[in-house]
């Protein structure tokens, strides 16, 4: 499990995350929502030893994400942050290759390309396979960076809102994708969203984030509940059933 | 590209052997035979002169190229980012404060300036949005000035601007055996570029990519700051400043087979060897029996590459 224990992060003496104690990381898909400010980056970034806690501690597996070697964090977790802009001139096979570099650090065995091979299949990336990355549309772009950390073939999947900027079919085909991964491949996935239906249809678990704290964490069930999401948004949502999924009605 | 560079370079190599004022050519070191004048001349002057050229091309293109990778730019080489300038005035002080100081002191002090060169130009850098594809060089640029200036000052005032004047336009006119072996550990950090390839081309994605895969940042950053240094300081002890090699030659590289390093880094190596020798036939053949100095050349074959690549690259983006 990824486990924060008081994790504290403030800039400028006022915390994005204040003293949150979580743990993460269930079998299949947890869903992090939550207004913008409310730390989901931060929780990430801390998670992904990319920003020192202020206080409190990190753990994932009962490795101390602080202290812990930096290629085995590598090979149990993976993160994808948000808005991946990669200036290098690299092919998809390029990326979804360097995924293998914390088993191989360079060399690839027959596993590893076997993994690239998967990784590449599973995201229907076959016929982009030679193409840079420049060469190619959002939503293949944000597929190959999803089969790079599928290659990484860790046990958590950690991914920062990997449905910005794509249209319908693109973010839905991401979460259906995303969804296999969890009950195929038994990957554990957290991703970050701002579409609460999203959550709400595809997710096991939400954790709801504001200021800083955690809200609500639970199913679909008790945290699409009108006045959850009250607390979270500071906005009335209308939640209605539809096909038995709960959707948040909010557009006026 | 490969056929091109495989083809080019020997040619080159043997071209540049035989080309030059006095009389060498395979007939003049038969006849003379081994203790001849034309055989004394080829291992004296010629071997390291075309030695040189290739290791200097095929090491400051791979100095470029790790830049861009650190930067994530690129429109950055040692040349533009002040690593250059810092390394000139690195030699400027040992000639004020120890003139007789051995050339491999001087390679050290420079290599030690380029360093720090690297390290504020970095620092500096890291306020500037890595979007900002054009602010990133002309920083550089603009801190290279600065360091420049100084340099400048402090030589009009010791009257040492013929010394500083020898570095600035490079040439390889007083590469002889004994002043050129040097340039070997420009080698030595290309090797260490080679070994590292993957390592920078994991750099170049980004520290939140580098740090998702379990790579040391800091360290492999350090890595290529140092390779940075020495090939920078090695070049300019030997034959000087060459403008615009580190930014044209990866470039090319680049468009053509992208910037995977371990893909590229041979074509880079390659065709800078091959751009250096080409320059430097130029500049001896162009007013023989006089020489232009090799920087002059590469300077205007160089900015005309560069301002094709620009425009180029400027009619692709979206």
């Amino acid at each position: 499990m990824i486990a924060l224990d008081g994790a504290t992060k403030r800039y400028n003496g006022q915390a994005v995350l204040d003293d949150v104690s979580l743990e993460l990381g269930d079998v299949g898909v947890t869903a992090l929502i939550g207004p913008n400010g409310a730390g989901k980056s931060t929780l990430f970034g801390l998670v992904g030893r990319l920003i020192r806690p202020d206080a409190g501690s990190v753990h994932v597996d009962g490795l101390d994400v602080a202290v812990a070697p930096s290629r085995e964090l590598a090979r149990t977790l993976a993160v994808l942050r948000q808005d991946n802009h990669i200036a290098a001139r690299l092919t998809v096979h390029d990326l979804v290759e360097f995924g293998r570099f914390p088993h191989s650090g360079g060399r690839l065995t027959i596993e590893d390309r076997e993994h690239i091979d998967r990784a590449i299949a599973y995201l229907d990336l076959d016929d982009f396979r030679g193409r840079f990355l420049d060469e190619l549309s959002g939503g293949q772009r944000q597929r190959a960076f999803i089969a790079m950390v599928l290659a990484q073939d860790t046990k958590y999947l950690l991914l920062d809102e990997p449905l910005n900027n794509l249209d319908l079919r693109h973010a839905v085909d991401i979460m259906r994708l995303l969804r296999r991964a969890a009950d195929e491949l038994g990957k554990r996935v957290v991703v970050v969203m701002h579409d609460i239906n999203f959550a709400s249809v595809h997710a096991d678990r939400i954790v709801a984030l504001r200021d800083g704290r955690v809200i609500a964490h639970g199913t679909p069930a008790e945290v699409m509940r009108p006045d959850v999401l009250a607390a979270v948004y500071d906005v009335d949502i209308d939640v209605r059933e539809v096909d038995g999924a709960l959707l948040g009605y909010y557009y006026r | 590209m490969g056929v091109l560079i495989g083809v080019a370079l020997p040619v080159l190599a043997v071209a540049s052997l035989f080309i030059g004022v006095s009389d060498v050519t395979p007939a003049s070191i038969v006849a003379g035979g081994p203790d001849g004048d034309a055989a004394y001349l080829l291992l004296v002057s010629r071997v390291p002169r075309t030695v040189s050229a290739i290791l200097v091309g095929a090491s400051l293109a791979i100095a470029g190229l790790i830049m861009q990778m650190l930067v994530r730019n690129r429109f950055v080489e040692p040349g533009t980012a002040g690593v250059t300038e810092f390394a000139t005035l690195g030699m400027l002080i040992t000639l004020v404060f120890w003139p007789g100081m051995p050339v491999f002191g001087k390679m050290g002090v420079a290599a030690v300036f380029g360093l720090v060169g690297t390290w504020v130009f970095l620092r500096v850098i890291r306020q500037v949005p890595v979007r900002q594809l054009v602010l990133v060089p002309l920083v550089g640029i603009m801190l290279g000035g600065i360091v420049g200036a100084v340099t400048g000052f402090i030589a009009y005032r010791l009257d040492l601007l013929q010394s500083l004047s020898q570095w600035s336009l490079g040439s390889f006119a007083t590469i002889m055996q004994g002043r050129y072996e040097y340039v070997w550990i420009a080698a030595v950090m290309v090797v260490v570029a080679w070994v590292a390839a993957d390592r920078f081309s994991v750099i170049g994605m980004g520290e939140e990519f580098a740090t998702n895969l379990g790579l040391d940042y800091r360290r492999v950053v350090a890595i290529g700051m140092v390779v940075i240094a020495v090939i920078t300081s090695a070049v300019l002890v030997t034959a000087g400043m060459i403008p615009f090699l580190g930014l044209v030659v990866p470039n090319i590289v680049s468009l053509i087979i992208g910037d995977n390093v371990r893909r590229s880094i041979p074509w880079v190596a390659g065709l800078g060897a091959v751009f250096v020798l080409a320059c430097d036939i130029v500049a001896r053949t162009l007013r023989f029996p006089y020489e232009i100095p090799l920087g002059v050349v590469v300077g205007v074959v160089g900015a005309g590459l560069f301002l094709w690549l620009l425009l180029r690259r400027g009619s692709r983006a979206h």
